[in-house]
């Protein structure tokens, strides 16, 4: 297997937001002071008459958001994941999603990837949580080109959109010519013997997986369901039509994310079988990234077994 | 702003309280206390400052309203209706199923409503957006903004209060309608909140303190607000009763959210009528 070049999604979003910004002067970046992590520096140094900083204050961040996009402005709320989706639940729910204004949440520090910082940092519940409010589209791309199409896609689709992105460099998999859309999963490989269906960081090891089953005879379709709502029903009902088993791969809580997404598809067809990987429902620890996904079963292995074990 | 004597805007106002406790009558439910205490202020707004286009209700350059104490949305349904933004007879299907005027104002329902509120201390931020989005986009619009006492004990409300200073935001105007009173009593029992003015003042705000039902002051008030381009957002501190202008609602914790029965409407109708000239 080649090694793959990686870089972090956060950065696609700090390098597409330039270009958006100058396409659009409306389009407006709010930081709450993490915006140097967050990568917003080129926007601020390029555009700075359409850059603000609201200062250590999320909640308001995202009402100053609200009251922009009323005017016509396209605010990109910038801040890690864990605030931007929970600190901040009730404001999104009430001022963003309620009066469904365009208005954009990005976040860094998406899942375990601030692996370090520990629990506090690390966003698992946010996908989950956010997907359940009417008018909002959830999204985490799988690596940096992606990112890049799906920012840009974001700023041009109006409507109230979360946009998760990692701390940690994750492998690059797509060339810059590759296209996204919003709402539509991509499909990087078919297969009939299995469908494995990943978003964000985990689409890599879906790809792995896939090689690592292809030397043991199994072929898989691997999708890389960046959009987790509105979920792309087509493709998953394709899956299970085509193949009916699924494994889904998420880092996140295996409760309401991607696999739960999936799950609730499934069921209402009435046949085939989902299983799950993800964060098995308990809080991180300060440990490195790899180790983190390892403890909770998500690893080209455990999902190589899996597909092995659906077989029988 | 319109030519309007000081006269007519009482009286206006009176109505807009006669349409206030006539609508929360017929849905027999709804927030006449709050909606009360803040009728003069949001009066004098539409009727003497405000500029809006009722047929152009999205009009970029108009003055926006936020009542981030949005449970006393039918005083400004009262004033939208009046002004011109919906036909009078929906004043009657408040909270009503398939209605514009829902329980806590709905921009994508009701004509004339700037900004979805109901959760408090979420206005004011909102409000300091649409500001902030005039200057950027350097537009002479101002942007008003109505916040309870009770409703200053949350935090975002404080959040939003170092935003418009920093960015200057002399185009907000925010109503502080203290009328001491919130759902379990008065705000000095459940969380005394001090001076406000003085609050507001440290974080950079240009403060006025006035009578709230004074048409007289608030017109002053707001006279000096819209000659201050300073930099500076603008506070006033309006000292107001809870129910003002009908008796036995006047000062009484109970009458935060509940509708007159028959007699008592009949009754508060009477008073409201008797102030009017």
């Amino acid at each position: 297997m080649t090694e793959l070049k990686k870089i972090a999604t956060r950065d696609g979003f700090g390098d597409e937001i330039v270009e958006l910004g100058k396409e659009n002067p409306n389009v407006l970046v709010l930081d709450i002071d993490i915006g140097k992590s967050c990568k917003t520096g080129a926007f601020h140094k390029a555009l700075p008459d359409q850059y603000l900083n609201v200062g250590i204050a999320e909640q308001n961040g995202a009402g100053v958001a609200a009251g922009l996009a009323t005017c016509g402005k396209i605010p990109f709320v910038v801040t890690y994941a864990a605030f931007g989706s929970m600190r901040i639940c009730e404001m999104i729910r009430q001022e963003i999603c309620y009066p469904n204004l365009n208005v954009k949440i990005a976040c860094s520090h998406g899942g375990v990837t601030p692996a370090n910082d520990g629990a506090s940092h690390q966003a698992i519940e946010d996908m989950g949580i956010l997907r359940t409010i009417p008018n909002m589209t959830v999204i985490m791309p799988a690596d940096y080109n992606s990112t890049r199409k799906l920012v840009h896609q974001a700023g041009v689709t109006e409507g109230p959109m979360y946009l998760r992105f990692t701390r940690d460099a994750v492998p690059q998999i797509y060339g810059d010519d590759v296209e996204f859309t919003i709402g539509k999963a991509h499909q990087i490989q078919d297969g009939k013997d299995v469908a494995i269906i990943a978003n964000g960081d985990t689409v890599r090891l879906a790809i792995e997986a896939a090689q690592v089953l292809e030397g043991k005879g199994l072929t898989a379709r691997v999708l890389d369901m960046h959009t987790i709502k509105p979920l792309d029903v087509e493709a998953v009902t394709a899956c299970v039509n085509d193949i009916e088993k699924i494994i889904t791969v998420e880092d996140h809580n295996i409760l309401n994310g991607l696999g739960s997404a999936v799950c609730e598809v499934v069921a209402e067809m009435g046949k085939g079988i989902v299983k799950r990987v993800g964060i098995q429902d308990r809080f991180g620890e300060s440990a490195p990234y790899e180790r983190l996904l390892a403890k909770n079963g998500i690893t080209v292995e455990n999902i190589v077994a899996i597909a092995e074990g659906m077989q029988k | 702003m319109k030519e309007v004597s000081i006269q007519e805007l009482k009286n206006t106002a009176t109505q807009m309280r006669m349409k206030v406790i006539d609508m929360i009558w017929k849905a027999q439910s709804g927030h006449p206390g709050g909606s009360l205490s803040a009728a003069d202020f949001v009066t004098a707004c539409y009727f003497k400052y405000m500029n809006v286009d009722p047929k152009d209700p999205r009009w970029a350059d108009r003055d926006r309203m936020v009542l981030s104490k949005g449970h006393v949305c039918p005083i400004q349904y009262a004033c939208l209706a009046t002004v011109g933004f919906f036909p009078e007879s929906d004043l009657d299907t408040l909270r009503k199923e398939g209605s514009k005027l829902q329980g806590h104002p709905s921009m994508t329902k009701c004509p004339g409503i700037d900004i979805s509120t109901g959760s408090l201390g979420q206005g004011l931020a909102c409000a300091a957006g649409m500001a902030l989005a005039g200057k950027l986009d350097q537009k002479d619009y101002k942007v008003y903004c109505v916040v309870g006492d009770g409703e200053a004990q949350e935090g975002e409300i404080w959040e939003a209060a170092n935003t418009a200073h920093k960015y200057q935001l002399d185009n907000l105007i925010t109503f502080v309608d203290v009328n001491n009173l919130q759902l379990d009593g008065t705000c000095d029992e459940v969380m005394p909140n001090g001076d406000l003015g003085e609050k507001f003042k440290a974080f950079g705000w240009e403060v006025y303190y006035l009578d709230g039902h004074s048409m007289e002051e608030i017109v002053a008030t707001l006279d000096r607000c819209m000659a201050a381009k300073n930099g500076k957002p603008k506070a006033l501190i309006g000292k107001t009763v809870k129910g003002k202008g009908v008796s036995y609602m006047e000062d009484q914790v109970g009458w935060h959210g509940m509708a007159p029965n028959d007699e008592q409407y009949a009754q508060a109708m009477a008073e409201l009528k008797a102030q009017l000239i």
